[in-house]
This record gives C-alpha cells, structure tokens and sequence, in this order.
C-alpha cells in the first residue's frame, strides 16, 4: 500500500489474517525435532525481557517462536542473526527451554530452506 | 639361509606400512599452511629438537603422564612400548654380531634365531658379546609379555589400573590389538620351539624350549610357529594406518610439531587430522569427564576424536560437551580436545549467520577512568555480584567507570566455543573499541568467561585483564582494602575457565583465607569439577544438567561447610539452584567483610556507581 495515498485522515493497516495453511509449518517441525524443548515454551517473554541484544534492537524471541509456531518463517532468519548466544535467556526460561540451542537449530534450518 | 618364505607377511606388511604412512605424510605436509611448514623445517635446526627428542623419549616410550595417573598403567603402556622399541634396537644390534657389522635387511634381526643357531653361548653366559644380546633380548621379551599380562588383566580389572570405565573398541580395533597382543607369545613360542631343538636360546626360551620339547613335537610345530609369529606382525602393521595404533608414529609428528610452536589453526587441517590420530583411546579421559554423569558418555573426549576421525557427522556428540578442560588436563598425549570440539562445531554451525550492526550506534560514548568494570552477561543476572563489586571500588577509593552499566554486549566467548569465530570477532571489534575508549589502565571482570576471551581475543593495547578476585587480592595486598575475619567455613570452586581456564588458583584462595576458614576440597585447582551450568555444551537438557550440578554440590560439601565461595556468577547461580548450600560469589562475602582501610588515602573524585 502507498502511504501517499492516504489523504482521508485514517490509515490503512496491513492485513494481519493469518493464513495457518499458506504458512511454511516445516521448519517448526524440524527445529523441534532437532531441540525438543521448543514445545516447552509458555511464551511468557522472560527470555525477550532479559534479552542482551533487545536493550539494543527490538529482538524478541518470544517473537521468533510466536512467528515460527505461526510459520511466519519469511524474515525470520535476519531476526534470529541478531542473537549473541549469550545464554541469559536460557538462564531465566521457567521452563528450561534450551534456548540457545534452539536459536542454532532455527537458524540452520531457515538457512537450508531457503532457495 | 638369510631368508624363508615365511618373512613374507612381516615384510610386506612392513612395506605397506611404510608406504601409507609416506602417503598419509605427505598429504598432511600439503595441507599446511606455508608459515607452519616453514616453522616445521625450522624446527630440524634448532636446539628446541633436544627438547623434542626429548619429550617424545619420555611420552611415547617412558608413558611418563600415563605414570602420572596410575603407576601400573604407566608400566603396562611402558613395557609395550620401551620393551619392543628396545627389542627392535638390541635385534638389530645383535644381527650385526652374526653379520659383521653389515646392516641387514629388516626381517633378519626380527627373525635372528630362526637363521642363527649359536650353540658356542651356554645359558646365563652374560659377559661375552652373543651371551649378553641373547640374555638381553630374552629379558626384554619378558619385560614385554608382563606387559601382555598386566594388559589382560585390565579387561577384568581395570579398577587397578585407575579406570573405572575403559573405551569401548570397535571391532576394527579388537582385530588389531589381537594381532598386537599375538605378536610377543608367538615370538616366545616360536623362539622355544628353536631353542629347544637347537639349545641356542637364552634364559627363557632355552628353559621354556626344553619343557615343551618334553610335552609337544617341537619339530613339527617350530615351522608354523615362525610363520604365525610373521602373520601376527603382517597384520598388525596392515591394520596400524586404520586402527587406533596410528597414535604410535603420529604421537611422534604431533609433539614435534606443538614444540615447533604450530597451532590448531583452521579446522579440519593438517594439525587437527594429525591431532585425530594420535588419540590412543587409551579411555583416560572417561573417568573424568562429567557427562559420565548424565548418561552421555559416548559424547567423551574419546569417542567424540573417534567420530571425526571415521568422519561420522554427529551434531549432538559434537555439541554435548561443557568444555570445562578436564579431559584436556588428563590427556596423556595432550591432545587438544577442546580445540578440536570447536572446530567441529564450526562446521556443525556454518550456516548460522551473524548480524550486528545495531550494536554500532552505542559503541562511542564510554566515560574515561584508572579502572574499568565489565560485569558481563552474567554478572548482570546475578547482580549481587555487581553491587559487591560497586561497593568494593567505592571502599578502595577507585576511580572507575562501568562500561555496561546499562547493559553489556556479550563478550563474544558464548559464540566462540559454538564454533562461530567469524561471528564472536564482530562483538570482539565492538567491544574493543569501547574498552580502549575508557583508557584505562586495568579492565576488571566478574565473570570468567570474559575474562578468558578478553586475554585470549582481544587487543587491548597496554590495558591490564583482571578477574575480580584477582583484582581483590591486589586491593588486599596493597593495603586499599582490609578484611576482617569472619566465623564461617567456606569451600572454594573453581570455574572451570578461570582455573582450567585461565589458571588462577590462588588468588581467589588468598582473599577467602583472610575472611573465611577455608577447607579443601577433594577434587580442586586443576581437578575442579564443573558447575554442570557451562555455557560451553549447546544440547545438554536441564534434567542432564541437574544431575552434574547435584555430583558437584555432593563432592563440594563433603566437608560440611557453612558456605560455598565461588568466583563466577554462572556458577553461582547454578548452585543456587541445587538448594544444598548457602553459594556466595567471592566479591559477595568481601564486600559483607570489609573493615576501614588502615590509613585513609587521598579523596580522589568518585564516579557514582
């Protein structure tokens, strides 16, 4: 949408339906394969509060799970190249998802999907 | 006669032998760097080679680290190797007795008493030159086949030895040590059978000849046993290229390269497929590494070197691992198994990309003092660690900055040890820059992970990297802080990067002593076990983790102390977790300890923490 359009005063939004079955679910699929502990996740937002790399950018992985759950998997891989592995997020998980592990698998497995 | 058919398998499996490993060599010299060859050659002419000669008479022949953990398998490993490298030599020696001083082709000397029979040496006459090698050589054999013995024992008993748990062969590797272990009781036997037809052998075989001249017919049996004796030879050279007794000559080129000062450098490469191979299996590293603990002992040092070395692609061996270096600390080879760890994570995570660039806006602005503070991801987690170390700077008088007050960018490390450098040197260049620009002379920090990386990455001009407990103990002894005693009983750990790590051990112990009453601990300094919270292992889960973290705790309380002192915040906080003991970092229990200094230094200006 061309925002110079837009002279009535409101805005129009992006379309936020999400189409469960046009998404790409494989990748979940193989990311939890690959680290179980993913299906742990509460997306409670600890590790998205703690995060060293979110006092900088808005990166959030509680987003990137939401998103990878989704299959929302398009821009994920630069979302997911901001992480520095810190390991802090692992530290405060109340549900012990290995997360730093998870960020490797996820982005091994959106690097070798994509075309 | 100089020769017989039966010489065959020996000697052509000799010539195979001889021909994989030129291969195998020159490969390995091709695959270098053009530095490290030039380094390689270097090394022939210098007097480090002494050095070397040295090193490679006590490792690879004396097993002088193998002594070191348990001294009958030292012996064990000494008299396979010194006994048949002495055989070899006196073998040859003798041969030239009978040929006059001419050198003889290679089988001669091994199969001596097949071609001579010297009737003129009676038994246990030492003096002459024949008596003496004959004396000599049945000795050595005997040396040797204790070695056997002790050798097969330790299939039972291997406790004995020190090894609660030993390597688990593969099949290619039990053919191979079937042939090795052959080869000395069919010498025996093959050299009894002569000695008890012809009475031309030493203590040994000329006693054990006439007794199985009394039970079996010798004559019969003495051709097959020579031929059986060359098979066993014949087949254990054959398997040797493939089997784990390639680390007999590889063992060799690896020491001389590390002395010729050549590093791991980029994996796979020369030095790491050098490295695979001087891995013996010996099953060392078993007993002490921790995953034993979580079930995960197929992730040990050994069988991860072996994976790699069959070239088995396996994520999850390559990432279960802590790195906390103990398996480096008892490898008798000095293998460097962490490097190697690394290096195949590296390709594990190749696809795993990288980008910071918004860390670029925050980089300028850093505030300029003597001293500057760097807590660390995880410092930041556990902030009693920071704000001790606030208050510590403010008692001492120090003019500081905390260059991640609001925050700090990972040091790098956590990336490193995942195999990702290309990635980790962009936070080392962020964090360099930040540093510098505080011009400090000393960069404090709390957490032992940076503290290794800040020695080991990064360049930080004229700037002094100092572990808070190391930097403690200086305050200490230069008067700026004075502690004062109190009653409790305190055990030491520690982390594995800052004491394995980075090697400091006393520091931290010299500050507790002066506050706390400090017991020993029965795995400590370079034997600490690891906290089971390490950073370093990528797909441990938190049940597998737990069950390290409890084992530690265990041995940790043994001596039932009031408090558990550590000196790493990752630690802390997975003690913490554990419930068995009040855990408190180093810079914690100095900070509820301080008394006033004994003479008030000049007030200089103070940054606010």
């Amino acid at each position: 949408m061309n925002k110079k359009a837009i002279i009535f005063g409101y805005t129009f939004t992006r379309d936020r339906q999400i189409d469960f079955d046009a998404n790409n679910h494989d990748i979940c699929k193989i990311v939890a394969a690959a680290e179980p502990s993913l299906n742990l996740c509460i997306s409670c937002g600890s590790c998205a509060a703690t995060c060293s790399a979110g006092l900088f950018t808005d990166f959030s992985l509680r987003q990137v799970i939401l998103l990878l759950r989704r299959g929302e998997t398009k821009d994920l891989d630069k979302e997911i190249s901001k992480c520095m592995l810190c390991g802090k997020c692992q530290l405060v998980c109340p549900r012990n998802v290995n997360t730093r592990n998870l960020i490797l698998q996820i982005s091994k497995a959106l690097t070798s999907a994509r075309p | 006669m100089t020769f017989d058919l039966f010489v065959l398998p020996f000697f052509l499996g000799l010539l195979f032998l001889l021909v994989v490993l030129v291969v195998k060599y020159s490969r390995w010299i091709a695959m270098m760097d053009v530095s490290d060859r030039v380094k390689a050659g270097m090394a022939l002419f210098s007097v480090g080679l002494l050095k070397t000669v040295k090193e490679i008479f006590m490792e690879s022949l004396l097993h002088r680290r193998m002594f070191r953990r348990n001294p009958l398998l030292g012996y064990m490993h000494m008299s396979f190797a010194l006994g048949w490298f002495l055989l070899i030599v006196m073998g040859n020696l003798e041969s030239r007795v009978y040929s006059g001083g001419h050198i003889n082709p290679p089988y001669y000397p091994i199969f001596l008493k097949f071609f001579i029979h010297d009737k003129r040496v009676l038994p246990f006459e030492i003096f002459t030159l024949p008596g003496f090698f004959r004396f000599i050589m049945d000795l050595l054999l005997l040396y040797v086949l204790s070695g056997l013995v002790l050798a097969l024992f330790k299939r039972t008993r291997s406790k004995w030895f020190g090894l609660k748990r030993t390597t688990q062969h593969n099949s290619f590797d039990k053919w191979s040590i079937t042939s090795l272990w052959l080869i000395f009781p069919m010498r025996l036997l093959a050299e009894s059978f002569t000695a008890g037809i012809y009475h031309g052998g030493g203590f040994l075989t000329n006693t054990m000849g006439s007794i199985l001249a009394a039970l079996l017919p010798e004559q019969i049996l003495v051709y097959p046993a020579w031929w059986a004796y060359s098979t066993m030879l014949g087949v254990f050279f054959v398997t040797l290229p493939w089997s784990r007794f390639m680390h007999i000559p590889t063992e060799i080129v690896l020491i001389y390269l590390r002395n010729a000062g050549i590093e791991q450098g980029k994996y796979p490469g020369s030095f790491s497929e050098i490295e695979l191979r001087s891995c013996p299996r010996c099953g060392v590293c078993i007993d002490v590494c921790q995953m034993n603990q979580a079930g995960l002992t197929g992730s040990t040092a050994v069988y991860f070197i072996r994976s790699l070395r069959e070239q088995r692609t396996d994520t999850q061996l390559n990432s279960n691992c802590m790195m906390c270096g103990r398996c480096l600390e008892a490898c008798p080879v000095g293998i460097d198994t962490l490097g190697l760890r690394v290096g195949a994570r590296s390709v594990d995570n190749q696809l795993v990309a990288s980008d910071f660039s918004y860390l670029r806006k925050k980089t300028a602005d850093s505030k300029t003092a003597e001293v500057v503070y760097f807590a660390g991801c995880m410092g930041h987690l556990t902030p009693g660690v920071k704000q001790a170390m606030l208050r510590i700077f403010k008692k001492a008088q120090i003019d500081y900055t905390f260059l991640d007050e609001d925050g700090s960018i990972c040091c790098g490390r956590p990336l490193k040890l995942a195999g990702l450098q290309e990635s980790a040197s962009k936070l080392v260049a962020e964090n360099t820059v930040k540093l510098v620009n505080t011009k400090a002379k000393i960069l404090v920090t709390s957490c032992p992970i940076c503290y290794k990386v800040f020695n080991s990455d990064y360049q930080l001009e004229s700037m002094q990297v100092m572990h808070h407990s190391v930097y403690i103990d200086k305050l200490v002894t230069e008067g700026k802080l004075v502690l004062r005693p109190a009653k409790v009983k305190a055990v030491y750990h520690d982390p594995c990067e800052l004491g394995r790590g980075s090697g400091i051990y006393e520091q931290p112990r010299n500050v507790l002593k002066q506050i706390a009453e400090l017991s020993d601990v029965t795995e400590e300094r370079v034997n600490s076990l690891c906290c089971g919270g390490s950073i370093g292992d990528l797909s441990m889960n938190t049940t597998q983790r737990n069950v390290i973290r409890d084992g530690t705790l265990g041995v940790l309380c043994e001596s039932q102390p009031d408090i558990l002192v550590t000196a790493c915040p990752l630690c802390k906080k997975t003690f913490d977790s554990g419930n068995m003991i009040k855990v408190k970092d180093i810079a914690e229990i100095v900070a509820e300890n301080m008394s006033f200094p004994k003479f008030q230094e000049k007030t200089t200006t103070l940054v606010d923490p």
